[in-house]
């Protein structure tokens, strides 16, 4: 699938693709020629589009349906992971995987939000939303990270926690503020991902840490732009209007200092080339991890506080 | 039909059905501490329209100065110190008459300030909570405030100090999600509506009609969320009593090395 804004660049695609399986079975020479001009067409008409994004297309690509998710990252950025399953009090929430793997040599701990791929998928993992049990899984998983010295790696990708009565039957609010709590006092490298929907509370429950990444078209918010829209314009169909106001993507919040590195993406977008912008993200993890491991654990959790005491805007 | 004066004597709960009203800062500071030994700190801070929000009735600036005026409170919560049956404490107090208590700057500031002082003076500290949500017009510094005031409890429980958290009607969201909860002892004002997502929310979510009592802080205490329910009569004898327990004469942790503990609340309760 795809959204009006790149339903043009997604034709185009398909046309390149299909002319070059046709050269491939030996079309004419002035294929070549063709191919060649869509190419630099498409490339045109992509930074022209991604020059001109509204930030309701902005939205549309956070949430897009092909972005690829945690596990794809784990796939083809790290080594060795084992995924690691429960809370050991209720269940097992497919919204939010994790387990120890490899970043380069180094054993690391690896926890992130997990979407589906399919409506199937879907269903599975509650469209993302995690419950109670997810978060306590990752809790674990992050004090596992302490006493045995990994790092910790987390990815933000949710719209929102489960917001079902079940859910408040299980504490939701007292798992997330658990975590919270958790993770700042954690006494090991954290360096957090945004990569697709950074929902709110559910995020932030995986969203502490030493250093905060977003790739370039993610976004981070208080609340969904639906859900902003309808509290503060009553009405959840001014969505887009209220997207502009939260101010909820990587350079926005890169300026006023809530997030640390805005990690490109590929042109057109992490969907149109998950491994590439894997390995970008690799890399900027590589490198985030390399600078805070020169912190004693003491060190980086007073760090990690004033980070986080440090955020607010008051007069006087 | 009962009285007014009967009514705000009995601490605006109705003495013939027992229903709390929501009950204004001052007052609640009022009911719960010795008279006279509340000592504002930090007053007069005041909200900024940082992200310069388009709100499509009046700008930010305008809705605050409007709601410090209905209010009577120049932002959602005060705090600062005073004493119950002559037990020093921090106390902080949350108003839904101020922008329905929603989290901002102001409040994660000044929460994380009380929590900040409790630790310093090695005080005991009290939260009266209360909150429809977040701040929308302060974007995600509004979300950062939940990090900002747990990290500060985390060293606060490190430190061995006491924290009861009360939980008023109604406290939702991300305050719930956050300092709120992070207490060795919860009390809940009775019927007080409590949890992440509110009642009203998830029927719109789900379309579905929710059944009565869902919510509530007797729902919350059955499945095991809250310590106890404690009417607003019974609040201040309540928290006294918890404060002279949880203070017994301990050996000064911070020099007499031992060390302090790591893990939270729950390990706190174990001691």
């Amino acid at each position: 699938m795809a959204y009006e804004f790149e339903q043009a660049l997604v034709d185009l695609r398909e046309r390149i693709d299909s002319m070059e399986s046709e050269l491939k079975n030996g079309a004419p020479d002035d294929a070549a020629q063709e191919l060649q001009s869509l190419r630099s067409e498409l490339d045109r008409q992509t930074a022209d589009v991604f020059a001109n994004l509204s930030p309701w297309d902005r939205v549309q690509l956070a949430r897009h349906p092909q972005r690829p998710r945690t596990l794809d990252f784990i796939r083809y950025a790290f080594t060795d992971f084992v995924e690691l399953h429960g809370d050991r009090h209720y269940g097992d929430d497919l919204a939010i995987v994790g387990g120890p793997a490899r970043l380069g040599d180094t054993p690391v701990m690896v926890v992130g939000h997990q979407k589906g791929k399919d409506a199937k998928d879907n269903q599975l993992r509650n469209f993302g939303m995690a419950h109670p049990e997810g978060f306590r899984k990752a809790r674990r998983l992050m004090q596992q990270a302490e006493k045995f010295r990994l790092p910790l790696f987390t990815f933000l990708d949710i719209p929102g926690a489960s917001p079902f009565l079940a859910d408040e039957e299980r504490g939701q609010a007292w798992a997330i503020a658990e975590n919270l709590l958790t993770m700042s006092q954690l006494r090991t490298p954290i360096i957090v991902t945004v990569i697709g929907e950074g929902g709110s509370g559910g995020a932030l429950a995986l969203g502490i840490g030493d250093r905060v990444l977003m790739l370039e078209f993610s976004m981070y918010s208080v609340a969904s732009p639906e859900g902003a829209a309808s509290i503060v314009w009553k009405d959840a169909k001014l969505a887009p209007e209220a997207a502009g106001s939260l101010k909820p993507f990587a350079q926005d919040l890169k300026e006023l200092g809530i997030i640390h590195r805005v990690v490109p993406e590929p042109v057109g977008g992490a969907h149109v080339d998950p491994r590439g912008a894997a390995q970008d993200l690799k890399a900027a993890l590589v490198e985030e991890l390399a600078a805070l491991q020169k912190f004693p654990a003491p060190k980086l959790v007073e760090r990690r506080y004033e980070i986080y005491r440090s955020l607010g805007v008051v007069a006087p | 039909m009962i009285y007014l004066a009967e009514f705000a004597q009995n601490a605006h709960v109705c003495p013939k059905c027992g229903h709390h009203a929501r009950l204004n800062a001052r007052k609640r500071v009022e009911y719960l501490l010795d008279a006279g030994t509340f000592a504002e700190r930090d007053g007069d801070m005041r909200s900024q329209d940082i992200l310069e929000f388009a709100r499509p009735d009046r700008s930010y600036d305008q809705k605050l100065a409007d709601e410090a005026d209905k209010s009577g409170i120049p932002e959602a919560v005060i705090y600062g110190t005073g004493a119950i049956h002559d037990q020093a404490v921090v106390l902080a107090v949350i108003d839904t008459n101020f922008f329905m208590a929603t989290m901002g700057s102001v409040v994660g500031e000044k929460i994380t300030r009380a929590i900040e002082l409790a630790t310093a003076t090695q005080t005991p500290l009290v939260i009266v909570s209360a909150s429809a949500g977040a701040r929308m017009e302060e974007g995600m510094f509004s979300l950062m405030q939940m990090a900002k005031t747990s990290a500060a409890l985390a060293r606060l429980h490190e430190a061995r100090l006491l924290y009861v958290s009360v939980l008023t009607d109604p406290t939702l969201a991300g305050v719930t999600a956050s300092f709120a909860t992070l207490a060795d002892v919860i009390v809940a004002e009775p019927q007080a509506t409590i949890g992440f997502t509110g009642p009203r929310l998830i029927e719109q979510i789900t379309h579905a009609k929710l059944p009565a009592g869902t919510h509530s802080a007797e729902f919350m205490l059955e499945r095991g969320m809250v310590d106890c329910i404690v009417p607003r009569s019974d609040l201040r004898r309540t928290l006294a009593r918890l404060i002279g327990l949880y203070s017994p004469p301990m050996p000064n942790f911070h020099t007499d090395g031992v060390p302090p503990l790591n893990g939270g609340p729950h390990a706190e309760s174990v001691l």
